[in-house]
């Protein structure tokens, strides 16, 4: 602005430095001083104009006013400092050449309207201002809101959605609130949940702490608790849950409501009864099992002064028979019977019978007087055998074997006594079965137990522990040694040697008859080869191995027989299979045929023990075998003298039979010279037996052969 | 659970709110009594508190001033309080149409009015959020709409250090700022502190609980401890001075002497 010096330009400007500095120091603005200067520089020129002018004084004295406020010259103090300079300078530097008595009333005027104006201003703004923050408040209090809504809808939705039961109740018991979970477990409405108290949930399987940790939790002095209990449902049902209760506090932290949380556990409790049953029970007759029998005969044998038990030891007679001519399902109906039977006769507190495992079962009795009631309990039990059991209409008679031990409590423990009735049921059986046996210590340190001997055989054949011995079969026409047949010996380290028949069964049963067999075979090959080599001029020897049923049906059998007839270099007619009656009973190809191939091969498979199961002899056509072995029991008879003329006749029968399906006949147990020369008479081609040889060693066979060849 | 961070339990206008005590010393009304009663008190152990205020806008619109002049068209104010006037984006806009701006504040009352101020403006926005959580300050929405961290950003801290409590690491969330920034972006910074203020220190300490009585504790710093929130920064000229030093578009000795109080700076990342 180019002011000259004194003219009214510059003095407006220095008018409006004076008002400049009078306010700025109250003002809000953030402009500088010079800044502000030139803001009211166009305020001072409006002020001056209205000063010299008739009309619009009044509205320009408002304008002002308001102006001041829209410079943020809001401190009422900036007001009385503007007037204050309006009064003395105004006039003084902008009122020119007017008259000074109008000019000081306009002044005066000017200032009144400036004052109303600015106050106008102030109001309005202030109220703006105060109605823009209200709104603002609002504005933010419904943002929280709506946070602190949306926060609580999703809780809501987590506290009815969630997959636990849930209840919130005060201090007394009173229960606030459940979710859907709780209900659905209880099976209740939320009003019944509003009129019990939690100390009304009680429940006789409570643990005796369940109440404690309640009322430690309700006084403050515990701040959560975990249990598992038990409730009733409205329909007398119970309901089994896992239960957390915490304590939850005020902002000041203290007791205020408690929170339940409750996970239904029914079905994994009854679950966890159904495994414990099914691991403690016999799936096939629901009798306890072997574990359940043990567990209990632990705390019989453990109970205290006075208290006795009595044990019986039941193996069915001939089950196996049963098994195999009836089959499996035959069999299991059978033990369930059994089963029945037993269990109604253990009714009695501190009775229990259990299945052991096959056609094993035993009967528990407990108590101060045992000695008298293990004998009862025996009786009832062979009593319930004797009616016959009704299989698919066939009428079964049932007998069973039993070994009792019976004795005062926490002298023995239950392996021990429970090998004690093992081998005293064996004692039963070996007595012709059908009857109990009490047993007896003297007896029980002599016997061999199944179970030694079955846990000892894996081992045997390792440390070769067996051997085998040779009885010689002779050519009934001309006294000839052909052969002979190979039978397995077990050296037993403490019960020393045991014949097939103590231990063939056991190694059938465990599947070491397979390994054993094969020992067998080849020791019996190599035996052969030997014999031929030796004895060239003795004619073909044979040597004749039996083989075990379970053999007979090993994948490997046509192949390990031939393997081991090529490495030892020998003939397969050298070999003689013997294969009992009864395992080829129900025969079908699929048996027959490993068999069929050795015969094709040129090994004789003779038929063992011919004439003690029912000889189905038109089996006899399609069966692969080309010797007879007659059982001893037929050649028993002619020991006397005179024979009995009808064995006699069903003996050349059988022979007759035999040469005319083209199969040679063996005879056992030859004792006597008479028999030999009977049995010539009738026809039979070889014998074996004490009158010639009893089984031997390889060496004795030589002194036949020699024997035979100088004789 | 999913509320968001800085939304409050509820809204009490009954406390005291530092943006509305700011605003009562700038002669505004967007304040209640409680918050006028807060800032009559203080202002009776230090009368010349407008005069302090005053001086960080002038520092304010200085520093801004000088940011466009830099060529930085981006700007994030964080305690950016109640708008009334002078604010960012009136002199960034004013002398750039299209510059951005965002505001940051944790009084959910100022951020409601500021949006309600910015309404229509599609180049700057209001946010809630708290400067001692500098990641969701980066990650809100508005930050991640207006602007651009790849080029260089003004970020202002003006008169809200010295309300972050050394225990929740003031200068750990000035430096994850920091680190966020592209080369060449500005920390425009002011703070309070005992040094300058023409009053005995144990007087001003009598504003310093009034803060503490309305639980939003002023924390003095010395000059030094306020240097190093420019760590990793080169001052600009001429480094961290008093308000009225700082660049000053008319004779300092002519500013009340309550505006010398805290000290302002400029710096830029290298």
């Amino acid at each position: 602005m180019t002011a000259e010096p004194d003219g009214p330009k510059d003095r407006l400007r220095r008018f409006a430095t004076i008002w400049s500095r009078a306010v700025f120091p109250v003002t809000s603005t953030s402009l500088t001083r010079p800044e502000f200067e030139q803001q009211l520089l166009p305020l001072a020129r409006r002020l001056t104009d209205a000063l010299h002018s008739r009309a619009a004084a009044a509205d320009e004295g408002r304008a002002v006013g308001a102006a001041l406020v829209a410079a943020h010259c809001t401190d009422p103090e900036a007001l009385t400092r503007t007037l204050d300079c309006v009064d003395a300078y105004l006039v003084l530097y902008c009122g020119e050449d007017g008259d000074p008595e109008e000019l000081r009333s306009r002044c005066a005027r000017l200032q009144h309207t400036m004052a109303a104006g600015f106050a106008q201003a102030l109001r309005e703004r202030t109220l703006a201002e105060q109605e823009a923050i209200s709104a603002a408040a609002l504005k933010a209090q419904g943002v929280v809101a709506q946070a602190l809504h949306a926060t609580e809808a999703r809780f809501r939705a987590v506290f009815e959605g969630a997959a636990i039961g849930i209840s919130i109740a005060d201090l007394e018991g009173n229960i606030l609130q459940v979710n859907g979970a709780l209900l659905r477990m209880f099976g209740l409405t939320e009003q019944h949940f509003h009129t019990r108290n939690v100390k009304a949930w009680t429940h006789p399987e409570d643990a005796p702490q369940t109440w404690t940790l309640y009322d430690e939790l309700v006084r403050g002095e515990r701040e959560h608790y975990h249990v598992e209990k038990a409730f009733y449902r409205p329909d007398g049902t119970v309901l089994w849950t896992n239960l957390t209760v915490s304590l939850l506090r005020d902002a000041d932290g203290n007791p205020q409501y408690q929170l339940a949380l409750m996970e239904d556990t029914t079905e994994r409790r009854l679950l966890n009864l159904r495994l414990r049953y099914e691991a403690t029970h016999d799936a096939l007759t629901g009798l306890p099992n072997r574990t359940f029998f043990f567990e209990r005969l632990e705390k019989a044998l453990g109970a205290g002064d006075g208290q006795r038990f009595g044990l019986c030891y039941l193996d069915l007679d001939g089950f196996k028979t049963v098994n195999d001519s009836l089959g499996h399902a035959a069999g299991d109906r059978l033990l369930v019977e059994v089963a029945d039977r037993l269990q109604a006769c253990a009714t009695a507190p501190g009775e229990m019978v259990a299945r052991l495992g096959g056609d094993e079962f035993v009967a528990l009795t407990t108590g101060p007087d045992t000695e008298r009631d293990v004998d009862e309990l025996a009786a009832r039990i062979m009593n319930a055998l004797v009616t016959p059991v009704s299989i698919d209409g066939r009428s079964l008679t049932v007998r069973g074997s039993i070994g009792i031990v019976e004795g005062p409590s926490g002298e023995r423990s239950p392996a021990e006594v429970l090998r004690s009735a093992d081998i005293t049921m064996y004692r039963a059986k070996s007595a012709g079965g059908n009857r109990f046996e009490l047993a007896d210590e003297e007896a029980d340190a002599r016997a061999i137990t199944r179970h030694g001997l079955t846990t000892a055989l894996p081992t045997a054949l390792d440390r070769g522990e067996f051997f085998i011995e040779y009885q010689p079969l002779v050519h009934l026409g001309d006294g000839s040694v052909r052969g002979a047949e190979a039978l397995v010996r077990w050296l037993h380290p403490q019960h020393g040697v045991l014949g097939p028949d103590r231990f063939i069964p056991l190694a059938e049963h465990t599947g070491l008859i397979v390994p054993l067999g094969r020992w067998v075979l080849e020791q019996s090959v190599r035996q052969a080869r030997e014999w031929r080599e030796r004895y060239v001029d003795a004619g073909p020897l044979r040597i004749n191995v039996n083989l075990s049923p379970c053999q007979l049906t090993h994948p490997a059998l046509v192949q390990d027989t031939v393997d081991i007839l090529e490495r030892a270099g020998v003939a397969p007619d050298a070999l003689c299979l013997e294969v009992t009656e009864s395992a080829l009973i129900g025969a079908d190809d699929a048996l027959l045929k490993p068999l069929r191939r050795l015969a094709e091969m040129g090994v004789d498979i003779a038929l063992d023990d011919f004439g003690t199961g029912y000889s189905n002899l038109a089996n006899l056509r399609r069966l692969p075998v080309s010797i007879l072995k007659l059982d001893r029991s037929f050649t028993q008879s002619m020991q006397q003298f005179p024979a009995d003329p009808v064995d006699l006749k069903i003996v050349e029968g059988i022979v007759a039979l035999a040469h005319s399906l083209d199969l040679a006949v063996t005879v056992e147990g030859v004792e006597t010279g008479a028999q030999a020369e009977q049995l010539r008479i009738l026809g039979c081609d070889t014998a074996q037996g004490w009158y010639y040889a009893r089984p031997g060693p390889p060496d004795r066979l030589h002194d036949l052969a020699l024997v035979d060849a100088t004789g | 659970m999913d509320r968001p961070a800085w939304a409050p339990r509820s809204i009490d206008i009954s406390v005291p709110s530092v943006a509305r005590i700011y605003d009562y010393y700038l002669g505004g009304s967007h304040n209640f009594e409680v918050d006028r009663e807060a800032a009559r008190k203080a202002m009776e152990f230090m009368p010349g508190l407008p005069k302090v205020m005053q001086a960080n806008r002038a520092f304010m619109q200085r520093a801004v001033r000088f940011a466009l002049g830099e060529g930085i068209d981006q700007f994030l104010d964080v305690g950016s309080g109640i708008p009334t006037f002078g604010n960012v984006h009136e002199v960034a806009q004013s002398a750039r149409p299209g510059a951005r701006v965002v505001y940051i504040d944790h009084d959910p009352v100022a951020v409601a009015h500021s949006q309600a101020v910015l309404a229509g403006n599609e180049d700057a926005a209001a946010a809630a959020a708290d400067l001692r959580k500098p990641l969701e300050i980066l990650a809100s929405d508005e930050v991640q709409r207006l602007i651009d961290l790849n080029r260089p950003v003004a970020l202002l801290l003006v008169a809200i250090l010295h309300f972050v409590e050394d225990e929740d690491d003031p200068y750990g969330a000035v430096a994850q700022l920091r680190d966020a920034l592209a080369p060449g972006s500005l920390l425009i910074l002011t703070h309070a502190s005992y040094e300058g203020i023409p009053l005995p220190a144990e007087r001003a300490a009598g504003t310093v609980d009034v803060y503490k009585d309305i639980r939003n504790p002023l924390i003095m710093r010395s000059r030094e401890e306020i240097a190093q929130f420019f760590e990793g920064y080169d001052m600009v000229e001429p480094g961290l001075v008093s308000m009225p030093h700082w660049r000053p578009r008319t004779a300092p000795e002519d500013e009340d002497p309550y505006a010398f109080s805290g000290f302002a700076g400029v710096g830029r990342t290298a």
